[in-house]
């Protein structure tokens, strides 16, 4: 399958981010389009279209939108979710790095269309170079009299702040997100209701992830017949992946979705030479990892769920035979553990509890019972925890075992980095420092 | 330090940012700490003044967020990425080295209080691994010596350029960004970088493209 870059066809001019560059290659003539349009049509396109979110639960944008009740006589809120903070996700970073002026151009037309006269992009605190170059952005737009009141003379009024978060994985969860911009502790709501119809400020609110936003100019621009030749029916469009790991090419590939990891891991120049794929995971460490028996499987949505598994941020990790599973997994546990929130007992014992008996494992510890027992353990906190980092934190133990159950045996008496070198699996191995 | 009255004006500035003053906690309290280097006692409740909460409302915010430091962070805050991807393809290597190079370990400043050492989770750049931060800018790709030797250009004062970002300021210049994103450096360095245009380069060797767009004109989609 080729790579079709589209949200990233023009980054290789860099004066993309800015507005002039950005209107170059026709940036803003979604929006002036769609600011003719009736905000009702707008919601039934991106319907129409099929896209689904990117921040990784795939659920329909525009069946999202379509929630928000319309006059209600409340303020509705757009929140853009820029927390990018789950292991494996990079993006959402580069999307704004590189293309600042699509997200900007994505949050006035959406807006627009869930009439919200405020927005946010609430980006992680610890990029400040996204922070800078999508308030220059915002700037810029407001400048070009795209924001603030009466745009391009329709009568819409609209205000966008960026906002930088202080480090808290948990605020990317989207009712967390809202707490924490309403300048609370990040923790999450009991849901329903849902932020559609009580979100921030307990009005209705629309949380979208950066890449959804950066999809609606190009649905708006191109239509929905040409958004659908991408993709299949149940996951249609294009996808930034971002191909991480032991890869010759890591880096940043726009293909459609439907293309195979085997078809990326080409793009990306196969695995670094001499050595074969261990264990990969399409999007994110809160998603079941998989093999390389699992490289044929089209990158969908449906297709993953298949496999037992998840799309999730689509920025497959791959590691090589190097790679001690059981020193990732107790990893992955270990940031876990460290942004539970503590609301709920399952996740704030049981990343606790599991985390310790991983890490009797790396050091070469613990009982072939232990192995056992954590799977149950990893079960009740699976379905039973107050939000989905919960759950996230009780997937990568039993799906490793179900792959690599050997090596965890092993791990019962000898240590990870006596099973496996650590140094083998360094990028820089035997490399000259710069 | 005592807080000024600027400071308490511009802390009134955040929270007219935002609807309601509470949501302006956040952005309020990367100023105080760029102003002091710390989150003081003084700066929460400043923050909370200007927020409408009570100083212990704002100190339970404070300490959720780990960006927010209790002590002097000094004059630069360095950053190594130990989660799995980093950690595992170099990074491991990279914080050993900086904390030997440094003489601390983990979420604590040198005893010159130039230097704040944190072993930090995934930044979002996993395809540039292993991950080093200053100051919260990046530093891609680097090796345990690129690391050491990054450390000892900023303490001999020297420029040094983040990988994809401005030229390295200070720890506190930063916060003041995350209070203030419009900082005038978003021109600055070369935030796009080969590895994030590598996917582009190869469909366009390849005479790879997406789809035609249809004609501009053409009010798409409404017959949905
Ligand atoms: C612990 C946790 C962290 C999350 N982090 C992010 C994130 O950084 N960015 C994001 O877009 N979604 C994140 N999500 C998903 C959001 O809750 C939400 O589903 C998403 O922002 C919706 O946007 P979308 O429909 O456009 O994908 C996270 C979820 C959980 C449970
Ligand atoms: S599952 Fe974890 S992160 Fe979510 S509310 Fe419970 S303790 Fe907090
Ligand atoms: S694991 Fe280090 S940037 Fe993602």
């Amino acid at each position: 399958m080729p790579l079709t870059p589209v949200i990233t066809e023009h980054w290789d001019d860099p004066e993309l981010f800015t507005i002039s560059g950005y209107r170059r290659h026709g940036g803003y003539r979604a929006l002036e389009s769609a600011l003719t349009r009736d905000p009702d049509a707008l919601i039934s396109l991106v319907k129409d279209s099929g896209l689904r979110g990117r921040g990784g639960a795939g659920f329909p944008t525009g069946l999202k939108w379509s929630f928000v009740p319309q006059n209600d006589g409340k303020p509705h809120y757009l929140v853009v979710n820029a927390d990018e903070s789950e292991p494996g996700a990079c993006k959402d970073i580069p999307i704004m790095l590189a293309n600042p002026h699509a997200l900007v151009e994505g949050v006035i037309i959406t807006s627009y269309a869930i009439r919200a006269k405020h927005a946010f992009i609430y980006i992680r605190g610890e990029v400040p170079e996204a922070i800078r170059r999508v308030a220059n952005a915002v700037r810029e737009a407001r400048e070009a009299g795209y924001l603030g009141t009466d745009i391009r003379g329709t009568g819409f009024d609209l205000d966008v702040v960026v906002h930088a978060g202080a480090g808290a994985y948990i605020c990317g969860e989207e009712t967390a997100l809202l707490d924490s911009l309403e300048g609370f502790r990040g923790q999450p709501r009991l849901k329903p209701p849902f932020p559609a119809v009580a979100g921030l400020y307990a009005s209705p609110t629309v949380i979208n992830n950066v890449e959804t936003i950066c999809n609606i100019p190009y649905i708006v621009d191109r239509g929905v017949d040409w958004f659908r030749q991408f993709g299949t029916e149940k996951s249609p469009g294009f996808k930034v992946f971002a191909v991480s790991g032991h890869v010759n090419r890591p880096g940043i590939y726009e293909a459609p979705l439907g293309i195979t990891m085997r078809e990326l891991l080409d793009y990306a120049g196969g695995m670094r030479d001499g050595h074969q794929v261990k264990f990969w995971l399409p999007g994110g460490s809160s998603v079941p990892m998989l093999t390389a028996d699992h490289l044929d499987i089209p990158m969908t949505y449906e297709d993953m769920a298949a496999a037992g598994t998840m799309l999730g941020t689509g920025t497959p990790m791959i590691f090589d035979e190097t790679v001690s599973v059981v020193k990732a997994v107790t990893r992955w546990l270990e940031f876990y553990k460290h942004e539970s929130c503590g609301k709920c007992t399952p996740c704030r014992e049981g990343t606790y509890w599991i985390t310790g008996t991983l890490e009797k494992f790396e050091h070469g510890h613990g009982t072939e019972q232990e192995v056992e027992t954590l799977v149950e353990l990893c079960g009740q906190i699976m379905g039973r925890s107050f939000c989905a980092l919960g759950d996230a934190a009780a997937t990568p133990y039993p799906a490793a075992l179900k792959y690599f159950r050997d090596e965890f045996v092993a791990a019962t008496t000898t240590s990870a980095d006596d099973q496996f070198d650590p140094v083998a699996s360094y990028v820089f191995a035997g490399a000259v420092a710069r | 330090m005592a807080i000024s009255e600027s400071t308490r004006e511009q802390l009134q500035q955040l929270a007219a940012r935002y609807p309601r003053p509470r949501s302006g906690l956040m952005p309020m309290l990367h100023l105080v700490q760029s102003l002091e280097g710390e989150v003081t006692p003084e700066g929460i409740t400043a923050c909370a003044d200007a927020a409408g909460v009570s100083a212990a409302e704002a100190t339970a915010v404070a300490s959720f967020y780990t960006m927010y430091k209790r002590r002097q962070v000094g004059q630069h805050h360095i950053g190594v990425c130990v989660n799995t991807m980093c950690g595992l393809l170099g990074g491991d290597a990279v914080y050993e080295a900086l904390s030997e190079r440094l003489g601390v370990g983990h979420d604590a400043p040198t005893d010159d209080g130039q230097f704040w050492l944190e072993r930090i989770e995934c930044q979002a750049a996993c395809t540039h691994a292993p991950v080093m931060t200053v100051d919260w800018e990046y530093m891609d790709d680097v090796t345990p010596a690129a690391a050491v030797e990054i450390v000892d250009r900023l303490e001999r004062g020297e420029t040094v350029l983040s990988t994809r970002g401005p030229a390295i300021r200070d720890f506190r210049a930063t916060e003041q960004t995350l209070a203030y994103p419009e900082d005038g450096l978003a021109a600055e360095g070369t935030p796009v970088d080969d590895k994030m245009l590598v996917g582009l380069r190869i469909a366009k060797e390849g005479g790879m493209a997406a789809p035609g767009v249809p004609a501009p004109s053409a009010p798409t989609g409404q017959e949905g």
